[in-house]
């Protein structure tokens, strides 16, 4: 039986993009209140299966081609890299450093190499929570 | 700072994500985890005799000071405990190569093996109880992988018992952690020591200890075994084989370090505790043992048994006996490996793991036969071999503190133990050949390889006792003054 579901997919459409922004905001936000790579990265796979939900999995798959697998393995390098990083300059493993710098237009940012730790940790996020949840899916 | 001690888990666990990119091309996936393995057993090689050197190492990762940021901790026990990890692993690997199967190949398996690693060395490693709950994790989740891939029936049955029994411990693991964390205010070992020792350990810190004794024992198979032979039965004997050498070795560990660094203030009640219970795993593991005539069950009791006289011989607490649990837990992970390889080998020859349906196999191989019989005899603890020198310091220890019953037990369960897989032996390898090599269910190529490699050291430990027991020394001088790790961590004192 083909389900009517116009409405979801239309809300669906731009629902998706809220989300990402406010993913993306706490993925950011993380560095000093709540937040993170952890929970951004949860939301950024709310979002995908919120998609997956209201369209099916073959079309979502074609629209976004990315192995979730992968995508795990990809992160938890990322992260691990740069934990290496600081092995290589000779200070122990994961250390972070921050550095305040003058953008123009934006002014004063803080630029922190915990934020590339923390992308690790978002990519594997929801690759990790995808997998599980197609897996799932794909089983019924 | 010593990021050499990072290098012990970052190597493996890069190398399992990277066998993920390469899942399609096995032999490249075999090459690297080889090489894995033996970059980190060179790195422990040295780390062993800097420790010898130095004193106990320690890394404090992203450069926060301990009690605040989490600690590594490379000291001699942890440390030959890592290095026997390794030889085992690599032992496991060579033996996986022959027998595991494309398809399991294909899922992930030796990215698994790497991540299983990760997690045990990792728990020997690791100077913080939060920590020691997350690598137990990382343990644990790729133990599950492990025992479930595949997807066979009693694999899916047995995996099933296994994650539940390990999640309702990891949940109460959790909230001792939570009441530690609640009464001590730190997690970290050697600050909690400090703590508990200044505060006096009091009746609420010893209920909350025993909690904690209750989770590693369930994970130890201390007395709770009852998961133990049927999930230990489950998967290929590859990774039988390393569950059996390494899992319950770490809750075992966990005990040592819990039991000697944090909470050694009351041992007529916690050491009294864990000898009893030290007591009853050996009888009832060796009742087990003697019982069965499955190949399969055997073995794993045998395990119950050996956790039973390690938890029995640090129980009594004294430097002779400790370091005598010291050698046979390294011995006890050996030899382990080794009976569960050849056992696997049998099993893969005669297709079933029945003993009354063996018989005569030592006609056609007669290494494999030998090899059997020495582990029988290192596992029984028969001099010269590797069990006799643990066991003949824990019996010391004991009569010497006047724990004679657990002189005793230890000696009627050896005996029960050698009948246990001397049934093996002579079912298996005596009487008359039902099978000719066509029959056979497997090829012994490259299958005795890692047995032979096992053997040869568990004759070596026993006959250069003398050099080994430089570090069996050491390793039981930490743990039998706690001051020495205390001092190590924590450098400045609170």
């Amino acid at each position: 039986m083909k389900v009517n579901d116009v409405i979801l997919q239309t809300v669906t459409k731009i629902v998706v993009f809220i989300i990402f922004t406010f993913a993306f905001y706490l993925f950011f936000a993380g560095h000093h209140d709540t937040g993170g790579g952890f929970i951004g990265g949860l939301m950024a796979a709310s979002a995908l299966v919120l998609l997956y939900l209201s369209y099916d999995i073959d079309t979502i798959s074609k629209a976004i081609p990315i192995n979730y697998r992968t995508l795990i393995g990809v992160g938890v390098s990322v992260s691990m890299l740069t934990g290496l990083g600081s092995i290589l300059l000779g200070f122990p493993f994961l250390s972070h450093t921050f550095e305040y710098v003058d953008f123009p237009f934006f002014g004063e940012i803080e630029l922190a190499t915990s934020v590339l730790f923390e992308f690790g940790v978002l990519f594997t996020v929801v690759g990790g929570t995808l997998t599980i949840i197609l897996s799932i899916s794909e089983d019924v | 700072m010593n990021n050499i001690i990072i290098l012990l888990l970052l190597i493996p666990l890069l190398t399992g994500v990277l066998l993920i990119f390469l899942r399609n091309r096995i032999s490249a996936q075999r090459w690297l985890s080889i090489l894995s393995l033996l970059a980190v057993g060179v790195i422990a090689a040295i780390i062993i005799q800097r420790v010898l050197n130095e004193g106990t190492m320690t890394l404090n990762l992203g450069g926060w000071e301990p009690p605040y940021g989490i600690v590594l901790v490379a000291d001699m026990f942890a440390m030959l405990l890592v290095f026997t990890t390794v030889i085992v692993g690599i032992c496991c690997l060579l033996y996986g190569f022959r027998t595991i199967g494309e398809e399991r190949e294909r899922y992930y398996f030796y990215t698994f093996i790497q991540f299983l690693l990760v997690g045990v060395m990792g728990s020997f490693l690791t100077g913080d109880l939060f920590n020691l709950f997350v690598f137990f994790e990382v343990m644990l989740l790729s133990s599950y992988v492990l025992i479930a891939l595949g997807g066979k029936k009693v694999q899916l049955r047995e995996s099933i018992k296994y994650v539940l029994v390990n999640i309702v411990s990891s949940m109460m693991f959790l909230i001792a952690i939570a009441y530690l964390y609640g009464m001590l205010g730190t997690l970290n070992f050697a600050h909690m020591a400090i703590r508990v020792s200044e505060a006096g350990q009091d009746g609420l810190l010893t209920t909350v200890a025993i909690f904690l004794m209750l989770v590693f024992s369930l994970k130890a198979a201390l007395l709770m075994y009852f998961w133990l032979p049927g999930s230990y039965g489950a998967p290929p004997m590859a990774i039988a084989a390393l569950f059996a050498a390494l899992l319950t070795k770490v809750g075992i560990y966990s005990i040592f370090r819990v039991f000697s660094v944090v909470f050694p203030h009351q041992p007529e009640i916690t050491h009294q505790l864990l000898a009893w219970l030290g007591i009853l795993t050996m009888i009832i593991g060796a009742i087990g043992a003697v019982a069965h005539w499955s190949l399969r069950k055997i073995l794993a009791y045998n395990v119950v048994v050996a956790v039973g006289f390690m938890i029995a011989g640090f129980a009594v607490f004294t430097t002779t006996a400790i370091a005598g649990s010291v050698f046979y837990l390294i011995h006890d992970m050996f030899v382990k490996a080794l009976l569960f390889l050849l056992g696997g080998v049998m099993i893969g020859l005669t297709g079933t793991d029945k003993l009354r349906e063996m018989s005569g196999m030592i006609r056609n191989h007669a290494s494999l036969g030998w090899m059997f019989f020495i582990a029988a005899l290192a596992l029984a603890g028969v001099p010269p071999l590797s069990g006799f020198i643990g066991k003949l310091l824990v019996l010391q220890g004991a009569i010497g503190e006047g724990f004679y019953i657990i002189a005793a037990v230890g000696l009627i369960t050896s005996l029960m133990v050698l009948y246990s897989v001397i049934k093996i032996f002579i079912n298996g390898f005596w009487g008359e050949n039902q099978l000719t090599v066509e029959d056979e269910k497997m090829s012994t190529k490259g299958t005795l390889l890692p047995s032979a490699i096992l053997t040869v050291i568990v004759i070596g430990m026993g006959l250069g006792a003398e050099f080994v027991n430089v570090y069996i020394m050491e390793a039981a001088e930490v743990i039998n003054n706690p001051s020495l790790y205390i001092d190590a961590v924590m450098p400045n004192g609170e």
